[in-house]
């Protein structure tokens, strides 16, 4: 039986393919759980995200619930769209119109941590830098020629890709070591890096609302089983004894 | 109560029945795990029937809704998710285990003589199965349900003349779109059900009448009068094959014997499958693909189109030939082969333990071709891809052929007459 | 036809019956009870998952309603829980009239739990004013007219106003009591509702001073 079960697993595929590209993303460690982390990423995402994005398969109602805020509470500090709690949350900006300006409507963000997975969202909103040439004046490391603007700025301040000088062969060179802000943000790099993440976190749970659940009836279910399987193999056991 | 089953019993024979097929019915005695995998498919039929009637409650066929009314099932309605992860997991699960059953009727001769039509069976059960889980990944309207849809149906339009014409009518449009989605799902919740269930009640039908196969694949049947009472089964056997046959001390009932170890194997399914549910349903982006949680967008092709794991061997052969036509032809060439094996193996000697180091070997390589083709088709295309997926591709098909011409003077062991203690 | 028990096929050969059958036995019970108890646990989602989702439910909370407009007589209808409920601001001849034919109805005094508790007296409501009733019969849930103005008296004589079930011809009067010999068995049905000031209330529950 052994055998059978190594046998099943090496047959399933495994979680070993990623996502194409080549640019290396940073590690997510996002925490479900944390419910401050979890609110702060609301808040973030109602007050940056929700003028062109939409979540329209979630409910403020809902949110608030798995969060922890309270409803009045929540339609207070968290709707500004003029929405009842019971609404889907559907952004302010019309899609046809969304799609006149930015050449394309703004994907609705319900569900972009499963297409696009946290890390990458992650390194995507901390990869944003100025670019003169593009119609926003930035551009992504992640995403080249993005087509959105980014909003995070008064939050992260100016970001400038940085290089330094470096003797390589005797010669010196420019070399590339990342993105700087020019400090003029409302949070430090550190603090930047939480707000990001506390959204990716916040965007991970409305990508899947019964994540924890599942996990939490998942244990039980797992343990009735090999309840399950002690009786039923001691049975087979008993009935077999006697045929060979 | 006994005189009312009496009155049913003679009206329609239930017990009779139950008791020929499922009850009393001479199972060998040495089926090891690998025969677990019919019965597990069983199974994960019921799931996916039933989990699937409950979907269809919540689930709205048509291009507007489709992808909503899935995330509607997933928060909106209590349990929904447990529901669809089933569904999606248990699709997975049922070619997990058909691949594994099939593979067990390879190694042990299942589908040699007189079990022809016994595999003909399972192989339309497969064909049928690969079109309802095709049809059943377009439903909730993805990116790579409508990509994945728009490759697939384009194959079609190889088909020299007729094709572009019937890539149309197939679609019930100009391209993929509403009209299609709809079509599938009638087929996928009610007309390909409808045949599995019934190609699998034929396939149990045929099963029973040639009898189990078993890893040493000698007959437990043995001529009327050919056995001494000593060597007879001492278990209770339906007179149904007790009176045409002398069934060898080489059986057990089916119940409770089989199905005490086919409920053993099942426990440990349950475990890996209730494990993918409840915690890794996307299981990596193999069981459910990322780019699928996008809602189809006909104007923008996903970076990188794969179907489900379960074709991607297909697929790799697909891809592998670089004209259109012969690609189509390959893909559909390797499943025929399979249906063809029972005549082009034309060895005596059903399992691989009494067969030759060259018959054990070509299955081996069957196997890890079939494995490796599947990660082709599932990963990214790279240079060295195109050529090893093309040597893959030869290799597949000379497994059949090598075991055409060895398999006619194959040098094998001795077969037992009956099956060793 | 030989063959119709199931236990037959248990006789293994006398030699080798188990020696210890109480285990098998035990092992049998402890097994189906287990299995059974998985049964039941499988079936919860699909119990569950029949309930209304929870955007109904969100759909069926309380319902603000402002009363301000609505005209002696006059009877507008709002949704609660997709269900019709009536508010009608009744006339102090309406009112009077309620006691007059107490004779000729099922239950006059509201004993049947067809309304909250500060609904059991003749007006069936908070208010002697306002009348708050779903608007559907509790024959077979058609949903009754209002007649009014004597339109009534057709219906039942000596009763200006009341509602008529067009489905089946249950009659109810100007409190939702029903009337004698009719189909439908019970009062209509009087909504959980507070005032919040004179002129708002709201349907689906009950304050707690009320």
């Amino acid at each position: 039986m052994r055998k059978l079960f190594c046998l099943l697993a090496l047959l399933l595929p495994g979680t070993v393919f990623a996502a194409g590209g080549n640019v290396h993303l940073d590690k997510a460690e996002y925490d479900l759980t944390d419910k401050a982390s979890l609110q702060r990423g609301a808040q973030i995402f109602m007050n940056y995200c929700l003028g062109c994005h939409s979540m329209k398969y979630q409910r403020y109602q809902r949110t608030f619930a798995d969060l922890g805020i309270p409803d009045d509470l929540g339609e207070e500090y968290l709707q500004f769209t003029g929405e009842k709690v019971t609404d889907y949350i559907t952004g302010s900006m019309p899609e046809e119109s969304a799609a006149t300006w930015f050449g394309a409507a703004p994907p609705d963000l319900t569900l972009v941590a499963r297409v696009r997975g946290a890390d990458w969202l992650y390194t995507y909103l901390r990869s944003f830098y100025v670019d003169e040439s593009r119609p926003f004046g930035v551009n992504n490391k992640v995403f080249p020629d993005v087509g959105m603007p980014h909003v995070l700025q008064p939050l992260q301040g100016t970001p400038r890709e940085t290089y330094e000088r470096v003797m390589v062969d005797g010669e010196m060179t420019e070399r590339y070591v990342g993105i700087r802000t020019d400090g003029d943000g409302k949070l430090s790099p550190e603090e930047y890096d939480q707000a990001v993440l506390d959204l990716v976190n916040f965007l991970e749970y409305t990508g899947e609302p019964a994540r924890l659940e599942s996990e939490k009836i998942g244990k039980w279910v797992l343990v009735f089983i090999i309840v399950l399987f002690i009786f039923v193999y001691l049975l087979k056991k008993d009935y077999w004894r006697e045929v060979h | 109560m006994q005189s009312f089953l009496a009155w049913i019993e003679e009206r329609i024979p239930m017990m009779r029945v139950a008791n020929m097929h499922a009850i009393q019915y001479p199972a060998p005695r040495n089926m090891n795990f690998w025969y677990v995998f019919g019965f597990l498919a069983t199974i994960v039929l019921v799931n996916q029937i039933v989990t699937g009637i409950w979907l269809t409650m919540n689930f709205e066929p048509s291009a507007e809704r489709a992808f909503a009314s899935v995330e509607f099932i997933m928060r909106e309605i209590d349990y929904g998710w447990v529901i669809r992860y089933m569904h999606s997991t248990g699709a997975s699960a049922f070619f997990v285990v058909v691949y594994l059953h099939m593979f067990r009727g390879m190694i042990y001769g299942s589908y040699q003589k007189p079990r022809e039509l016994l595999w003909v069976f399972g192989m339309f059960i497969y064909l049928a199965l690969m079109a309802e889980a095709f049809m059943g990944y377009v439903l909730p309207w993805g990116q790579m349900s409508y990509w994945g849809a728009q490759v697939i149906v384009s194959l079609f339009g190889a088909i020299p003349v007729i094709g572009p014409d019937l890539v149309i009518w197939i679609q019930g449009d100009y391209v993929i779109s509403g009209a299609t989605l709809n079509r599938f799902f009638a087929l996928h919740v009610i007309a390909l059900p409808l045949v599995i269930v019934i190609l699998v009640f034929l396939h149990i039908v045929a099963l029973h009448e040639v009898g189990s196969n078993n890893p040493d694949g000698v007959a437990i049947k043995h001529k009327k009068g050919s056995l001494p009472e000593s060597e007879k089964t001492p278990y209770e056997i339906h007179e149904y094959y007790t009176s045409k046959y002398d069934i060898a001390d080489d059986v057990v009932p089916f119940f409770p014997h089989i199905v005490l170890k086919d409920l053993v194997a099942f426990c440990i399914f349950l475990f890996a499958f209730c494990y993918i549910m409840f915690f890794a349903p996307e299981m990596g982006g193999k069981f459910l693909e990322h780019p699928n949680f996008e809602i189809a967008n006909p104007l923008k092709t996903p970076e990188h189109i794969f179907p489900v794991w379960y074709f991607t061997p297909f697929y790799a052969i697909l891809k592998a030939v670089p004209d259109k036509l012969f690609g189509v032809i390959a893909m559909f060439g390797a499943i025929a082969a399979l249906f063809a094996l029972p005549w082009i193996d034309r060895g005596r000697v059903k399992s691989w333990r009494y067969r030759s180091g060259l018959h054990k070997w070509n299955l081996i390589i069957f196997a890890i071709v079939f494995i490796f083709l599947g990660y082709l088709g599932g990963t990214p295309q790279e240079n060295w891809k195109i050529v090893a997926s093309q040597i893959a591709t030869v290799m597949y098909f000379a497994f059949f052929v090598a075991m055409f011409l060895y398999s006619k003077n194959e040098t094998t062991k001795p077969v037992p007459a009956r099956i060793p203690k | 036809m030989s063959n119709v028990s199931v236990d037959a096929n248990r006789s293994a050969p006398n030699d080798n019956q188990p020696q210890d059958n109480t285990r098998r036995r035990f092992l049998t019970v402890a097994t189906s009870v287990v299995g059974g108890v998985g049964v039941v646990g499988a079936a919860v989602p699909f119990i569950a998952s029949w309930n209304p989702s929870a955007k109904a439910k969100a759909a069926g909370a309380d319902v603000e309603v402002d009363i301000s407009g609505v005209q002696p007589g006059q009877l507008i209808r709002v949704m609660w829980r997709s269900k019709p409920v009536w508010i009608v601001r009744r006339t102090p001849e309406t009112l009077e009239a309620l006691a007059k034919h107490e004779d000729k109805l099922k239950d006059p005094n509201s004993e049947a739990e067809q309304q909250p508790g500060f609904a059991q007296n003749r007006y069936r409501s908070l208010k002697e004013e306002y009348l708050i009733l779903v608007g559907i019969c509790t024959h077979l849930g058609c949903s009754p007219q209002h007649l009014k103005d004597g339109a009534f008296e057709e219906i039942v004589e000596g009763v200006p106003d009341g509602f008529f079930c067009p489905c089946h011809g249950s009659k109810f009067d100007m409190a939702g009591r029903v009337f004698e010999n009719v189909p439908a068995p019970l009062n209509l049905v009087v909504p959980p509702y507070q005032f919040v000031d004179d002129n708002t209330v709201i349907i689906g529950s009950e304050g707690e001073a009320a």
